[in-house]
């Protein structure tokens, strides 16, 4: 393992994704056992910061944490000083005066995370940091991918939704790419990155096309801020150029994997009969996703080879 | 540094016989019974005893395998010393015996982390011990119930074993090293 921590996939060496993912399925055998827990982060102190909402995320990566017995601490910024003007430098400095072993931070402003790296030595995990990246979303697609192909090399996966402010996105064509999946992008045009051809991914205006082309879609959630201020007209515009409907893949013969980070909104992106059909791997993710944390700390927070 | 070869394959397939026909012995029930290997070389071993008390009684007795990795407390320590591997165990543990299998009983350390995670998979009615070979120099209060040979050895040695379907060859060997 060469990364010392986990910024984006942009940076991590494709052995190091690989062995994340791999390491995950090993984690996932665990979480059937009666006994869902692991001895390996004893007395290993965690915080979680998060700086902006979130459920699933926090909730995964507590329970990732919880599950190799480390010691964590939760932190929101809504009840902390942060509220009274504290800057991130010195509220992670005196976070870290208090011993810890590890940060696993979200924040609203891209490249939080890589900023963190400069303040303290202990080990950075990015929870997602503004529209840049969202390293651990992206690992537990590719390993439900995996789970569901076997490989990752050769397969042609379809990212759906605003590209343009999404980390999801990001991070997912980092990793695909690396790993030798051939990805391509759809979505309004104004919602897609000039010059995203450049990390190796297509672009497609058209969804239909996408379905037929695609052995998987990423269907990204749209968000309803950002609905009827100039950015994405209508609800009812969206659905009916870009929406997974339960009518449009009818006129599709094949059938496709359907993946979303969630949080869902039905009937926008995705229709509940599809959201809910056997062809959503959706709530595989979920489960991966524990996994995947699990093998991130664990790999990350053992990692010899940088002592 | 000296090496000296301790068992070949003649001796090993007789102690494997062996080991098969004490499990047997000490096991009325064998349908209650399963053998546990620890990964790596245990998980080989097992398979070979399974396979023997087939032979011997026609009974195809339940194995399974764990990689104790995750459990061990050595393990900041240890990790990237090898591939860890998948564990395996299908039946429902409260209702079984276990006898847990490896190839070298050393200090008792793997032993403790495979009693910590076969606990992971509920409650056995009982857990035994089985080993190849037992080095001595115990660091905690562990002692195997099937021992192949006892090998009275050094902290410093190292006792290294082969398995056929795994290395090519099978093989016990101690390397005496220098203080």
């Amino acid at each position: 393992m060469k990364s010392k921590h986990l910024i984006g996939l942009e940076t991590t060496p494709k052995d190091d994704i690989s062995e994340f993912i791999d390491t995950g399925f090993l984690f996932r055998e665990i979480l059937e056992r009666p006994i869902k827990r692991v001895p390996s982060l004893t007395g290993k102190n965690i915080v979680n910061l998060f700086f902006e909402n979130s459920t699933r995320t926090k909730i995964s990566f507590e329970l990732a944490e919880k599950r190799l017995s480390a010691d964590i601490t939760n932190f929101s910024s809504s009840s902390s000083s942060v509220k009274k003007g504290e800057s991130l430098k010195d509220t992670i400095q005196n976070i870290h005066a208090m011993k810890i072993d590890c940060v696993v931070m979200r924040h609203p402003v891209p490249g939080s995370a890589i900023q963190l790296t400069n303040y303290v030595d202990s080990v950075i995990v990015n929870a997602g940091d503004g529209t840049h990246e969202h390293p651990t979303q992206a690992l537990l697609d590719m390993m439900s991918l995996k789970e569901h192909f076997g490989n990752i090399k050769g397969l042609k996966i379809g990212i759906v939704g605003d590209i343009l402010h999404s980390r999801v996105a990001l991070s997912n064509i980092f990793g695909l790419v690396k790993l030798g999946a051939k990805v391509k992008v759809c979505g309004p045009p104004h919602l897609i990155q000039k010059g995203i051809e450049e990390l190796n991914v297509g672009v497609e205006y058209n969804v239909d096309n996408l379905i037929e082309w695609a052995d998987a879609i990423n269907i990204l959630r749209i968000q309803r801020e950002r609905m009827g201020v100039g950015i994405i007209p209508s609800v009812r515009e969206y659905r009916r150029f870009f929406g997974i409907t339960t009518e449009r893949m009818k006129n599709h013969k094949k059938e496709i994997v359907v993946m979303h980070p969630g949080p869902i909104n039905r009937g926008v992106e995705i229709d509940s009969s599809i959201a809910d059909s056997n062809q959503a791997i959706i709530l595989n993710q979920v489960l991966n996703g524990v996994a995947v944390r699990m093998s991130v700390l664990y790999l990350l927070l053992g990692n010899n080879d940088l002592k | 540094m000296k090496k000296n070869l301790l068992l070949n394959t003649e001796k090993i397939d007789s102690i494997i016989k062996r080991l098969a026909c004490e499990i047997i012995e000490n096991n009325i029930s064998l349908e209650k019974t399963c053998l546990i290997g620890i990964k790596s070389r245990g998980d080989l071993i097992a398979k070979r005893i399974c396979e023997k008390i087939f032979e011997i009684n026609g009974y195809e007795i339940e194995f399974g395998h764990i990689d104790v990795t995750f459990y061990r407390d050595d393990f900041l320590s240890n990790l990237g010393s090898h591939k860890i591997g998948p564990s395996r165990v299908n039946v429902d543990i409260s209702k079984y015996n276990v006898i847990l299998v490896d190839d070298v009983l050393f200090t008792g350390r793997t032993i403790k982390a495979a009693l910590d995670e076969i606990f992971s998979f509920g409650r056995p009615l009982s857990v035994q011990l089985a080993v190849l070979v037992d080095r001595g120099n115990r660091q905690l209060p562990i002692k195997a119930n099937y021992i192949g040979k006892n090998i009275p050895s050094s902290k410093t040695d190292q006792v290294h074993v082969y398995v056929k379907n795994y290395d090519g060859k099978d093989e016990v060997c101690i390397v005496e090293c220098e203080k």
